[in-house]
């Protein structure tokens, strides 16, 4: 619109910074765009500058290009459960010597408290250590390979602690034929994710390795056509969870699903029993499902060169790490935060160990806190109202790049979970990916005490983006 | 005595909300010091000039908000409650406004796509990179905010010329578009002159004097200060006085700055001379006299240029009151100043207002000193004490880095006012008030206590002090001018009708036989 052009058409201004001009112009009978902004990068001089650098349109137009089809990937991805393997016998790389864990990678010394319970009760567990002590001594020696779960093509929850002969979910995305894993859940509060570690701890860890794992394995023998997880997933949103914090629906389908393979095994009826007994005990069975169901569909996407679409998102209680598809495996980090929501009783902020776990791989598909709308049964863990829950779950389509239409929530129309995190709307908008996760106590050996929301830090993005505009933007 | 300290993450107001805010949760009760500010370089710094030092303010990022509460003990518990109170309010208030919100103008422009033009009041830090956005989107831009380099102005200018669309500033306070007011502006009549001004409250003061003789205002098209800068070379300016040489409801065209790069005024001259529309020229304390074109007249004053606007869309000059400089007040005045009060005062609000003044005194003296002069040898700044003839532009940078320009909060104004006072060889203090979209709600009434303490001091040792007065407004501006004058009237203040007057009265005032 040229300028003079502009002098005989209504004036529509956009109000972009002092509250008083807007009213000014309000009370002159034009009524502006008001805007809700915030400095992009944090304020941050070099982030901003990085984030003009991706923003010249030669630039702009490959990102586009290149994050079009990552999120088509995503979209795309079909994981189906194959079956069930020890990590030994099916992670690649694992060994009897190596401690897979959530986050970014991490060594020994700066794990935090709930982690270092969890992998010196799963040295204990492996027999590679005959009590904690022990146990922390061999962790500290040098002789354990620790490694992120997202480097075997894992997550985990929580410490995310998977050692050689714990039992995995495997889970094929036959769109593009790529595997991904993730262990069992072991289950809510007192647990070795958490950081638990006493007798009744390994008790349950064995139970598991030598009764849960070998019946579900079975049972998936039997089933030769696998299970469509995101079938499932797309299923239980529509009855209420959101799939991280919420479990209650995909639960019931994941043990629908495999009740009748379970119960063609040749295990005896008391041991099927335990198995439902064990299943029926917390509704958080299916959580690592959907975890490793969101790991499959986003390893799909990782490595698109121009792409700034999030790939993983996790955290280690210590740091939280992003990695962007653009620059593969490469770890853009800043510190894990507290997370904030109702705890148990008796238990208190001061209690609560940092963010933590590779559950955020929710989040990076689209559910979880993205789709808090579709699970407003638990807004109250959240802190919040109804309302609060459709805000969450639309806010995120401003940094996202689409939505899923496999993926939907009834209760906002059916609109798609929000896909494909975009480095540069976080930037820019200064709006943080939300996420509902679980607080772990921060000591080792107690366990978890409470639920809540958590941002990533800052940082990270920060890092992504300079990065990329670096390697993008050059 | 207790300190509280609350580093908030990801949290983000505005500056000028987070100052209102400060200043009443100063106010709270047990409170003796409290402090809201982003965690910027430039804020930690201010926290740890007044003593305040932690590490949580060290740690803290330009995207958190800091809080700070000094509090007697038995009451910090009440002050913080308070003071978070105080932070909610503003959050309620944008939570609870009807109208949807966006985050990005991108979001925005998808939402409202008929939206034309895009008012940027962001930290000039930022303020470049949101302008680029809006011009690639088409849409025309007014930037308010300062601190834009210049290689960024140059760049936007570009890109707005080449898309054909209005970039008006950095640093641009003024602009009417439409009839509607934009940032600092006053309400006035629409009519047929159309102003491209590069000094903001000149502008505001051309449209306000159209306005009282009658006229009205086509556009107001505000440049930004540096657009008639060598750099910047009339950019603006140049695309302003094209526009309105093709719009039809533009009859004349004022165009209003300090003296431009000689060349630019060539530049600026030749293109005003093609317009073939009556043009008047104010390039305030310039020395030229002759345009070299003969549509195009150049005046020394705001008043002039108003006048001479109004005079060229046919009103017959016998039918206005032209507001005549009051010679018998001028005697009247030198006949109540001691001897010794040889010195005239000039506290402003307005740029472009203490330039008139400024110039209509240098007219008679040499002894003009002041913040914006441009010989170093009569430079103050903004800590100096006034000496002889002194004039301070008070929202000049040197005076509003780290507070609100004087517009907004008149308090420095107010204790400069009384401290000049108490110089027993000041004769007139001369103060402008500036009305209108942007300003304080009452800027008289809230200097008012300031000017009977200012008088009661020279009065306490036998002296009159005058003091002179210019409300920039109309009757159409919220508070009204009429309202306005009657407080300073009643406070003993002489009233001046406009800027130009202003400068001329204060000089004469004090004006005893002997100057040149």
């Amino acid at each position: 619109m040229s300028i003079t052009s502009l002098f005989s058409t209504g004036l529509k201004p956009v109000n972009l910074g002092l509250d008083m001009f807007a009213e000014d112009l309000t009370a002159q009978g034009v009524e502006p765009v008001r805007m809700d902004w915030t400095p992009p990068g944090g304020g941050d001089p070099e982030t901003i500058a990085a984030l003009g650098r991706l923003e010249r349109p030669e630039v702009a137009e490959r990102i586009e290009a290149a994050n079009e089809e990552a999120v088509g990937r995503v979209l795309a991805a079909q994981p189906f459960l194959e079956g069930f393997g020890r990590a030994i016998d099916t992670v690649p790389g694992m060994t009897r010597t190596t401690i897979l864990h959530a986050g970014p990678p991490i060594g020994w010394e700066r794990m935090s408290g709930p982690m270092k319970g969890a992998v010196t009760g799963a040295l204990v567990f492996e027999g590679l250590a005959r009590d904690l002590d022990e146990a922390g001594e061999l962790a500290g020696s040098g002789e354990i390979t620790f490694s992120p779960c997202h480097e075997h093509q894992s997550v985990g929850s929580m410490a995310g602690v998977t050692s050689a002969s714990m039992w995995v979910h495997k889970v094929t995305n036959r769109t593009h034929g790529n595997t991904a894993y993730t262990n069992l859940s072991e289950q809510l509060s007192k647990i070795l994710r958490f950081g638990a570690n006493d007798q009744s701890v390994i008790d349950r860890l064995s139970w598991m390795r030598d009764v849960l794992g070998p019946i579900l394995a079975a049972a998936m023998e039997l089933n030769e056509g696998g299970l469509d997880l995101r079938l499932l997933l797309s299923q239980a949103l529509h009855m209420g969870d959101e799939a991280h914090n919420r479990n209650v629906a995909g639960t019931t389908l994941l043990i629908q699903a495999l009740a009748p393979y379970i119960l063609e095994t040749d295990f005896t009826t008391k041991e099927k029993r335990e198995v439902f007994d064990f299943v029926a005990s917390s509704d958080y069975f299916s959580g690592p499902t959907w975890m490793v169901t969101a790991k499959a569909a986003m390893d799909a996407a990782a490595g698109i060169e121009n792409s700034t679409v999030v790939t993983a998102m996790c955290r280690n209680g210590v740091d939280f790490g992003v990695r962007v598809s653009g620059t593969g495996d490469q770890w853009f980090t800043g510190p894990a935060q507290q997370v904030v929501g109702p705890m148990f009783a008796g238990y208190t902020e001061a209690d609560s160990g940092l963010d933590m776990g590779d559950s955020a791989i929710t989040e990076t598909f689209g559910i979880g806190g993205f789709a808090m709308a579709a699970a407003p049964a638990i807004v109250a863990l959240v802190g919040g109202t109804v309302q609060d829950a459709m805000g969450y779950s639309r806010t995120m389509n401003a940094i996202t790049t689409t939505n899923n239409p496999n993926v939907t929530i009834p209760a906002l129309d059916f609109m798609g979970v929000p896909t494909g995190i975009d480095v540069r709307k976080v930037i820019e908008t200064g709006i943080l990916p939300l996420i509902n996760t679980a607080i772990a106590h921060k000591d080792p050996g107690i366990g978890m005490i409470g639920a809540g929301i958590v941002h990533p830090p800052l940082e990270a993005f920060q890092q992504a983006i300079v990065t990329l505009a670096d390697t993008i933007g050059a | 005595m207790t300190r509280h300290i609350d580093i908030r993450k990801n949290t983000y107001l505005d500056s000028v909300s987070l100052m209102s805010m400060s200043t009443k949760a100063n106010a709270v009760e047990g409170v003796t010091q409290a402090l809201l500010g982003m965690a910027t370089p430039m804020n930690k710094e201010v926290l740890a000039n007044v003593g305040v030092d932690d590490p949580a303010i060290d740690a803290a990022r330009p995207s958190d908000l800091m809080i700070v509460i000094d509090a007697a003990d038995d009451l910090v518990e009440d002050a913080i409650s308070a003071v978070n109170d105080i932070l909610a309010r503003k959050n309620t208030s944008a939570d609870g406004a009807a109208e949807a919100r966006y985050r990005t103008l991108d979001g925005a422009f998808t939402e409202v796509p008929d939206s034309n033009l895009v008012l940027i009041s962001v930290n000039g830090a930022f303020a470049a990179r949101e302008a680029r956005k809006a011009l690639v989107a088409g849409k025309h831009v007014m930037i308010f905010s300062d601190n834009v380099s210049v290689e960024d102005e140059i760049e936007l200018k570009n890109l707005a010329h080449d898309r054909g669309l209005l970039l008006m500033g950095p640093d641009c306070g003024t602009a009417i578009i439409n009839g509607t007011g934009l940032a600092f502006s006053n309400a006035v009549r629409r009519g047929s002159i159309g102003i491209v001004g590069a000094s903001g409250t000149g502008s505001q003061e051309i449209s306000v004097r159209v306005h009282d003789f009658g006229g009205g205002v086509s556009q107001l098209i505000g440049t930004g200060g540096r657009d008639l800068s060598a750099e910047v070379g009339g950019r603006m300016m140049v695309d302003g006085i094209e526009a309105l040489a093709a719009d039809p409801g533009t009859e004349v065209i004022v165009v209003v700055s300090k003296p431009p790069a000689e060349e630019v005024a060539d530049k600026v001259l030749g293109v005003l001379g093609a317009t073939g529309k009556p043009v008047v020229v104010c390039f305030l304390g310039s020395p030229r006299t002759e345009s070299g074109y003969p549509n195009v007249q150049l005046v020394p004053g705001t008043k002039p240029a108003a006048l001479a606007a109004v005079l060229a869309t046919g009103v017959d000059e016998s039918t206005l009151d032209l507001h005549a400089l009051n010679i018998p007040l001028i005697e009247e005045v030198r006949a109540k100043l001691a001897p010794e009060q040889k010195y005239v005062r000039g506290l402003f609000c307005g740029g472009t207002l203490c330039d008139e003044a400024m110039f209509a005194a240098l007219a008679t003296y040499d002894n003009v000193y002041s913040n914006i002069q441009k010989d170093p040898a009569y430079v103050l700044g903004a800590t100096d004490a006034s000496k002889e003839h002194t004039f301070l532009d008070m929202g000049d940078d040197d005076f509003t880095d780290g507070r609100p320009h004087p517009m907004i909060d008149p308090s420095l104004r107010l204790q400069r006012l009384v401290q000049e006072a108490d110089d027993p060889e000041v004769g007139v203090i001369a103060m402008d008030f500036i009305l209108g979209f942007g300003s304080h709600e009452d800027p008289v009434g809230v200097t008012v206590p300031a000017i009977e303490e200012a008088k009661a001091r020279a009065a306490a040792r036998g002296q009159h002090l005058e003091i002179l007065g210019y409300v920039l407004g109309t009757d159409l501006d919220t508070p009204a001018i009429a309202g306005q004058v009657a407080q300073l009237e009643a406070a003993g203040v002489t009233i001046a009708s406009s800027s130009t007057n202003l400068g001329l009265l204060a000089r004469e005032f004090v004006a005893k036989g002997d100057h040149r």
